[in-house]
């Protein structure tokens, strides 16, 4: 069983990015649960989401202490470095993290997501970068299998749209492989 | 408008219906699907074909996806309606006219239906309504919460009647409990009330749907209202009966109908309680999170396990019974501070003890606390024992 917990701006994509994920992991053939944050909601605001991922029959979708957290700004940093299970890894969008970790019992990865997804000429495509080096890095699906679930996601929009996503989740990947 | 353009338009469109139902359904693969949303396309291919509803958080979106199931099937109606109440007797009318109707609110919106789910079922109506249970009393929030056990199971209206309770507890059941509610309440001609809660509406899991029924096909509905024309005598459907023997009639006709649901449809899952000391009892969201913990002590060598009520009325009183034999300490776990305890109670009659554990207001307990639970009642009567 591994939980991970997607967290940023409304507005930034991170529902998505636990979608795309947890649709792929279905597609595996694995059990999933996807609970999302919900309420006061809106953009601008925190968004985040919870995705569970297990060979068998999951009970709670909450994860109180998540084995991966992907954090896309400084308050989710805040709300969420401190809950990662010892030994778990924490994704960082260093573009607009600043705050630094404040604990050693974790693996950090830090991906200047933003940055990347500004050079390829469109902001909103960071969300697919950290999607991309969380996939590499944890590999719980393959890109494969994300890159299957996001198409199907993106049912009627454009070639090229779809095109730049891909390119964003494989920039990703590439990023954390290359041990930066 | 001219009646000869309705008719133009209707004969291809009843036509192109049965091509549509094909075409819209084909989603037969497992979807991730939202809950509130898993419950409307379960509902709209279970034949439901009119609702209507008031917005409430957190099930908007089931409301969301009937606006747009109901138009896209084309022979459906959606109707926003300006209140939970009309809501409600919205859906008198539609069940009176023959339709599968389903109306859908959270805990503050049932509050208000409740008048009109007494008159469904002083007429016995089937309609079938959802409540996405949320903190309270009062407004509260809008987090899960099982604080409407007793409103769900007790009535909630006023007079004597029942109402069959469905407790889903993940995507799935979601998907086979809607379609089994559409069919009891036709069955029986009762209301049937879907129990969630804002985590069961809210959380995505994967689901693969049953296939949709074809309305046209469904069983005949010899007592609706469709108009005698006078080609037959003329139906009437009243909840008013002034003469006390006729009223007292009525009243033993529900009952003879309630203990045969009773006797007919009461279900519930058990999970390794062939060899338990203990059993934990838990329905829906609780249910889930009780399954954990109870796995979770299992792996510590203890003898512990679950039962979790699928229909809330009729309540799984045999199956507590015979548990009562051989399992000394229930422990009943609700996001309530204890309601569906007291059934528990009178199914076992004293013959065990029974403990509760509850989180309300909307907090979800985690696996770990409730074996914590579980654990203190458990060694407990070891050490009594050794």
């Amino acid at each position: 069983m591994k939980k991970t917990i997607f967290a940023g701006f409304g507005g930034q994509g991170v529902l998505v990015m636990g979608y795309v994920f947890a649709t792929a992991v279905m597609n595996d053939g694995k059990e999933t649960t996807y609970l999302p944050a919900y309420g006061a909601e809106m953009r601008g605001g925190t968004a985040n989401c919870t995705v569970a991922v297990s060979d068998e029959e999951i009970f709670s979708p909450v994860a109180s202490s998540p084995d991966y957290v992907v954090v896309m700004n400084n308050p989710s940093m805040i709300k969420y470095e401190s809950v990662v299970k010892p030994g778990g890894i924490i994704f960082i969008n260093s573009s607009l993290v600043s705050k630094e970790l404040s604990r050693d019992d974790i693996t950090v990865f830090k991906v200047p997501s933003s940055a990347i997804a500004k050079k390829l000429k469109n902001e909103r495509i960071s969300n697919m970068i950290m999607l991309g080096a969380f996939v590499e890095k944890t590999k719980i699906t393959s890109l494969n299998s994300i890159m299957d679930a996001l198409a199907e996601n993106m049912k009627g929009k454009s070639a090229n749209l779809i095109k730049l996503n891909r390119k964003g989740l494989d920039k990703g990947a590439e990023y954390v492989s290359q041990g930066a | 408008m001219d009646k000869r353009i309705v008719s133009a338009r209707a004969v291809p469109r009843a036509l192109l219906s049965v091509l549509i139902l094909q075409l819209r359904f084909i989603v037969d693969k497992k979807v991730l699907m939202r809950g509130s949303h898993v419950i409307g396309e379960a509902a709209a291919r279970a034949g439901c074909r009119f609702y209507a509803g008031y917005p409430i958080t957190p099930q908007n979106e089931l409301t969301e996806y009937m606006a747009e199931s109901m138009d896209r099937l084309g022979d459906g109606t959606f109707i926003q309606a300006e209140s939970e109440l009309a809501a409600v007797n919205m859906i008198i009318g539609a069940s009176m006219s023959g339709a599968r109707a389903m109306t859908s609110s959270s805990s503050p919106g049932i509050s208000l239906k409740q008048e009109g789910i007494s008159f469904l079922a002083a007429q016995e109506l089937p309609a079938v309504i959802v409540n996405t249970m949320r903190g309270g009393p009062g407004l509260g929030n809008i987090a899960p919460s099982q604080g409407d056990y007793f409103q769900a199971t007790r009535g909630g209206g006023h007079g004597d009647y029942r109402t069959i309770v469905l407790a889903p507890a993940s995507g799935q059941e979601l998907a086979d409990l809607t379609r089994t509610a559409f069919e009891y309440a036709d069955s029986y001609r009762t209301p049937v009330l879907i129990l969630g809660d804002g985590m069961m509406g809210q959380m995505m899991e994967p689901v693969v749907f049953p296939d949709p029924v074809d309305i046209h096909k469904l069983a005949p509905k010899p007592w609706i209202l469709d108009g005698a024309r006078g080609k037959r005598p003329s139906r009437i459907i009243r909840s008013l009966l002034l003469n006390p023997s006729t009223e007292e009639e009525r009243n033993w006709k529900l009952m003879r109908k309630y203990e045969m649901i009773s006797r007919e449809i009461t279900r519930a899952e058990s999970y390794m309680t062939s060899d338990a000391h203990m059993v934990v009892v838990a329905y829906g969201t609780a249910a889930r999170i009780a399954k954990g913990a109870v796995k979770r002590v299992r792996e510590m060598g203890l003898k512990v396990g679950l039962l979790r009520p699928v229909t809330l009325w009729p309540f799984p009183e045999h199956n507590l019974k015979e548990l009562s034999r051989y399992v000394k300490d229930f422990l009943v776990f609700e996001m309530s501070m204890g309601q569906m305890v007291e059934d528990v109670k009178i199914s076992i009659e004293g013959r065990s003890d029974v403990h509760f554990y509850g989180r309300p207001g909307g907090i979800i307990s985690t696996p770990d606390e409730v074996a914590k639970i579980i654990n203190t009642i458990y060694h407990r009567r070891h050490l009594e024992e050794d």
